[in-house]
């Protein structure tokens, strides 16, 4: 995206011993070379792996046999994976929405370095230092009917009469999951847009409030387009992470009721551990990384 | 004034479950007692993740910092192309390459292991690691590396004594990146393990929700959420200027 590559080994054009340069080639390399190993081997190993294993019938022991395309094929024929499709979409639309408005109204609020600013901050941010699976639990808990505090306080308030569902019906599942997934993420992306609007000079808002602009005005005409770098960073974090979620389903909801909140990367994990078939799980992740990696070009064209 | 109303009842929302948890777990103390005889004690989870963790940020450190210095002040065939390929790491979806990952690392005799583990830990965190390092080599000055240089020392003997001491604030941000992925990540684990004595904290905790018999214990659940959740509330509040610094390194833009 913004990032460009320096080329920082500054070559003198005169005077310089070749064989002194063959040296420092030599040793960029060997400083450079546990990076090679670890990218060569644990990643474009595997990811020519997954392709590989999509072509053959992948048992989780046994030998493998060529079969291409029959995982292919059969992807079409797995409804649980054409609904994870279309729930995951569903899901990574209303998350994005409203996360990207929860991190952009807590930015605003704690953008200016007031006294006491600084502990807002911490404690907005605070739940993304906690795993993703410990906030799961954690909610898993807190929701509970019997156990959570939340039943009761809604009850003695009287904004409920009766324990709510929190996980116990399709829509209210998904709720609570973007609930979480809000509490738990909110003051990360609060952060990515705190430093976008902390780059925007404050000459720029002096001279817009002596133009008469109210705060309206300014908010729309200029923080808006000044932080759309920084906006479009999020949402395409949000985006990437939402189509990939896994954690707060497996953890939070496992997947239910009835299989209503079963993801994408969900299918492909039951697909390799529940149904031990790895072929079709990598010709899912295949698809998935096609996808994704098409998506993410896309968006860092459009939205930057 | 009303700016602080607001920011206070967010601030309440926001702590709650946290205190709520914390509170929930102590209730009964005998809940930590409980934990820590769960499956193969909670003992042996917790180093389990502490050696996980402590293996990922030391690889993650040696890693980017020689790679950080070598893209940082020398030039080789293939430079770019390497620190492209370590970029990619950010387009893949991590999701997708542990299917592969978890086959591959049996062939070379790293499954259920948790250096394997921590192996690809490193890699995911690379991209951050050697961007963020590879800049704060390029900020030093070259005269403090000269300077070495004309002392007889050779660059890895400069690299060593001097410029590492330079990048410490780089290297605190990198550490602890690496330290809260590592420490927290469930999926790689539940893939890349597949015997409880060597599940790290999240996955074992996670397992309390499923495999027990009869009623799930949720005082002792939470007792479970605090273990994980504690070393990293602290590690943050007392670091949190090293984290923000990555936010603002513009790593985050690979």
């Amino acid at each position: 995206m913004t990032l460009t590559i320096t080329r920082s080994g500054r070559r003198p054009a005169h005077s310089a011993p070749s064989a002194r340069w063959r040296s420092r080639k030599v040793q960029g390399w060997l400083y450079a070379a546990p990076t090679a190993v670890i990218v060569g081997v644990l990643f474009i190993a595997p990811l020519v792996l997954v392709v590989w294993m999509s072509l053959n019938r992948w048992p989780l022991l046994g030998q493998a046999t060529f079969n291409a395309p029959t995982n292919y094929v059969k992807i079409a024929d797995n409804p649980l994976f054409v609904d994870a499709v279309l729930f995951t979409l569903k899901y990574t639309a209303i998350t994005t929405v409203l996360l990207s408005a929860v991190a952009l109204g807590l930015a605003l609020l704690v953008q200016d370095r007031k006294p006491g600013i600084g502990f807002f901050r911490t404690a907005f941010f605070l739940p993304g230092a906690v795993g993703f699976a410990a906030a799961g639990l954690l909610f898993y808990g807190m929701l509970n009917n019997d156990f959570g505090p939340i039943d009761p306080m809604l009850q003695s308030l009287g904004i409920t009469d009766e324990p709510v569902k929190w996980i116990g019906t399709p829509n209210m599942a998904l709720f609570s999951t973007i609930t979480l997934v809000i509490w738990r993420f909110a003051g990360f992306n609060m952060l990515i847009l705190l430093t976008g609007l902390q780059a925007i000079p404050t000459e720029v808002y002096e001279a817009a409030r002596s133009d008469g602009a109210n705060r309206w005005q300014v908010f729309t005409k200029i923080t808006l387009p000044l932080l759309r770098p920084t906006l479009a960073l999020m949402l395409i974090l949000s985006i990437t992470g939402s189509l990939l979620a896994f954690d707060q389903f497996f953890v939070f909801t496992n997947g239910g009721p009835d299989n209503s909140t079963v993801s994408m990367v969900m299918v492909v994990y039951r697909d390799a551990f529940f149904r031990f078939d790895l072929g079709g799980a990598a010709a899912l992740s295949v698809v998935l990384l096609v996808a994704l990696v098409g998506l993410n070009t896309v968006m860092m064209r459009r939205l930057r | 004034m009303s700016r602080y109303l607001t920011l206070s009842a967010l601030a309440v929302l926001f702590l709650f479950p946290l205190v709520w948890s914390g509170y929930a777990s102590l209730e009964e103390p005998a809940n930590y007692l409980e934990m820590a005889q769960f499956g193969e004690g909670v003992g042996t989870y917790a180093t389990n993740s502490l050696l996980v963790s402590v293996m990922t940020v030391a690889g993650t450190l040696i890693v980017s910092a020689l790679g950080g210095y070598g893209f940082a002040r020398f030039d080789f065939p293939g430079k770019n192309l390497l620190f492209l390929a370590t970029l990619a790491i950010l387009m893949v979806p991590y999701a997708t390459i542990l299917i592969p990952l978890y086959v591959l690392l049996g062939y070379i005799g790293l499954q259920n292991s948790l250096v394997g583990l921590s192996l690809v830990f490193v890699m995911f965190q690379l991209p951050f690691a050697l961007f963020m390092m590879r800049n704060a080599f390029e900020a030093l000055p070259r005269e403090l590396e000269e300077a070495a240089l004309v002392d007889g020392c050779g660059t890895f003997r400069a690299f060593t004594r001097i410029l590492l001491q330079a990048v410490r604030p780089a290297l605190i941000t990198v550490g602890l990146f690496a330290f809260l992925a590592s420490w927290n990540d469930f999926f790689a684990p539940l893939i890349l393990l597949n015997d409880g004595a060597s599940f790290t904290l999240p996955v074992a905790v996670v397992s309390m929700t499923q495999q027990t018999f009869g009623a799930i214990d949720y005082g002792m659940l939470q007792a479970g959420v605090m273990v994980m959740a504690f070393p990293c509330l602290i590690l943050f509040i007392v670091l949190q200027r090293h984290y923000v610094r990555g936010f603002m390194s513009g790593a985050l833009r690979g």
